[in-house]
């Protein structure tokens, strides 16, 4: 059962060949076997879970206000708002929050039926691409638990690669879905910036962010994006744009298409074994009819660089509000405001996000904002143009999602360098607003390859179709962790 | 561009982030590093290019300015370090 995807699911449910406490029970003795190595969530919600079960199997049996979700288990991402329950962005500062309000996206899922089992790990507020940036504890990859599953939605992606959960949701800044999904051997899409409220979720950079599905599938992919897509008044910068049904894009065929493959993400920097799987998938891709054009992006070699002045300054910014007056953690060391601030942050933030906000609060302080951030945003615009460009003559991009496939726990966290360079592919991607996704594409030294499709804002659509088709003749998604 | 430990007291001051000695002395050389790799921008001619602060075009979005009730303030206290009654305390301001 714990392999099964959520359309699969869905169809046993509304057969009544299993109910969904049926299935949440299933699920849980699944958590229950394999949690201990995984260790993919921060908190379990059971007791709310079978309730939610129960009330599904309601509408089931009545047949009213059935959804695609309705009766799925799904685990949500640990930054995004659920009321009453406990919200950490795995982080020290928000170790107690309950948020008394739920996410837009949360909303969303209760309101379509599905049945939350808990909250997944993540780095710190986001910032990581391993998940050993969490307060509470790392996260192993399902495939071989000496390596990172990949950050900052590691939770949730190892959750999702385990059989834990048929989908989660992730948020992606600058690759905190896809490579995850690339290591994790997971489907992870990060749509156009503004498809999805952002309205409950702990904001991290605000004009990167976007929050998105992790699925064992691109039919699931399709299918939790067309529930939790849409404009939403309570974030001004969601799109007020129409939402396609997006399962209508899943067809099996890219005779025509044009799939230009990006230079740069195929040359030095990227491993040989995760090159040579993309190159079959290209070669697939001929091989299905479409046309594969060579695309030049000579901005991306500043794309980390830009990302590590961007992301870091909205950050310094949004984190100001933990402060431990309204909410999370205060310091016992308060003689007065001022070493009330300086001791809750100090006790209250881990060191990549310490680190994080002193670049940013550097990057925005007066003599450097011209040098570093204005320069960034000025860099930003030459990456959108050389997207542009490249959109000009192809229907989508392709290119691996990660350099690298999961590396060992431990490698790269003394050198926060190393580790942001692991979002060469992803961060691009970002800075433009622009949808991609990542499903697997292969495997080098038995762990999952990515490969990362990106298509231009708003169209979810072609690179849904892009990704179902290279899926239906490939067998990839099919291949379990054996954890 | 290297940075010293006097501009990393500076900034964890306009930070609001006490650091302890150990601390300083670890981000002054993972920070320099992280400048450093931010350097490479400089290389770039962007004399005529206008910043991108937002990906996809976003105009203001204005509202009516009506009060809208809370549904829930007890659970919005509830989180508060130290309440009393309808308001949040905290240390004295000024002697």
């Amino acid at each position: 059962m714990h392999n099964k995807t959520a359309h699969e699911l869905h169809s046993l449910l509304v057969n009544k060949e299993i109910s969904s406490v049926e299935l949440t029970e299933n699920i849980f003795a699944r958590i229950d076997k394999v949690e201990s190595k995984v260790q993919a969530f921060v908190n379990l919600t059971k007791e709310e879970a079978l309730k939610q079960a129960k009330a599904a199997d309601e509408r089931i049996k009545n047949n009213t206000n059935i959804s695609p979700l309705t009766g799925i288990p799904i685990a949500i991402k640990d930054n995004m708002c659920t009321k009453g329950i406990l919200t950490t962005c795995s982080s020290k500062i928000l170790a107690n929050y309950l948020p008394p309000y739920n996410a837009t996206i949360v909303e969303k899922i209760n309101a379509a039926g599905a049945v939350m089992l808990g909250k997944t790990n993540m780095d710190e507020f986001a910032m990581g691409s391993s998940t050993e940036n969490s307060a509470m504890h790392p996260t192993l990859n399902p495939w071989n638990i000496g390596t990172v599953p990949g950050g900052s939605s590691g939770g949730s992606a190892a959750a999702v690669a385990a059989g834990e959960a048929p989908l989660a949701t992730g948020s992606d800044t600058g690759g905190s879905i896809r490579q995850p999904a690339s290591f994790c051997g997971v489907v992870g899409l990060k749509p156009t910036y503004g498809r999805v409220s952002r309205y409950g979720l702990v904001a991290f950079a605000s004009s990167l962010d976007q929050i998105g599905p992790l699925t064992k599938d691109v039919t699931d992919s399709a299918i939790l994006l067309n529930i939790i897509s849409g404009h939403d008044p309570k974030d001004s910068t969601s799109a007020n744009q129409p939402v396609p049904d997006f399962t209508k894009s899943l067809i099996d065929d890219v005779k025509g298409m044009k799939i230009g493959y990006i230079k740069e993400l195929l040359g030095q920097g990227i491993d040989p074994a995760v090159k040579d799987a993309v190159s079959a998938a290209m070669k697939k891709y001929e091989e299905l009819g479409a046309k594969l054009i060579e695309v030049s992006m000579p901005s991306f070699e500043y794309a980390v660089a830009t990302y590590y002045l961007i992301a870091p300054a909205e950050a310094s910014s949004n984190l100001a509000r933990f402060d431990g007056v309204k909410f999370g953690h205060r310091s016992k060391e308060t003689k007065d405001l001022l070493s009330m601030y300086n001791n809750t942050r100090r006790e209250g933030f881990g060191n990549e996000v310490k680190r994080r906000i002193m670049i940013g609060t550097y990057a925005l302080s007066a003599g450097y904002y011209d040098a570093y951030y204005l320069k960034a945003l000025k860099v930003r615009t030459l990456i959108k143009r050389d997207f542009e460009k490249a959109f000009e003559k192809c229907s989508v991009l392709i290119s691996p999602t990660a350099p690298s496939v999961a590396f060992k726990i431990g490698e790269k966290s003394a050198d926060p360098l190393s580790m942001y360079l692991s979002d060469i592919a992803t961060i691009p991607v970002n800075l433009a607003g622009l949808p991609a996704i990542s499903l697997p594409c292969g495997f080098a030294n038995n762990l999952p390859v990515g490969l990362q499709i990106i298509g231009q804002a708003y169209d979810e659509s072609s690179l849904l179709q892009a990704a179902f088709t290279y899926e239906q003749n490939t067998d990839w998604h099919i291949m379990k962790a054996t954890v | 561009m290297s940075i010293t430990k006097h501009d990393v007291e500076h900034v964890a001051k306009l930070a609001r982030l006490g650091l302890s000695e150990e601390e300083k002395e670890l981000f002054t050389k993972q920070l320099s590093d992280i400048l450093e790799f931010a350097d490479s921008l400089k290389k770039l001619d962007t004399k005529d290019v206008p910043p991108t602060s937002h990906a996809v075009p976003i105009k203001n979005v204005l509202r009516e300015d009506k009060f809208i009730a809370f549904n829930d303030p007890e659970a919005i206290l509830a989180n508060g370090p130290d309440t009393d009654k309808h308001m949040f305390r905290v240390p004295k301001i000024m002697e």
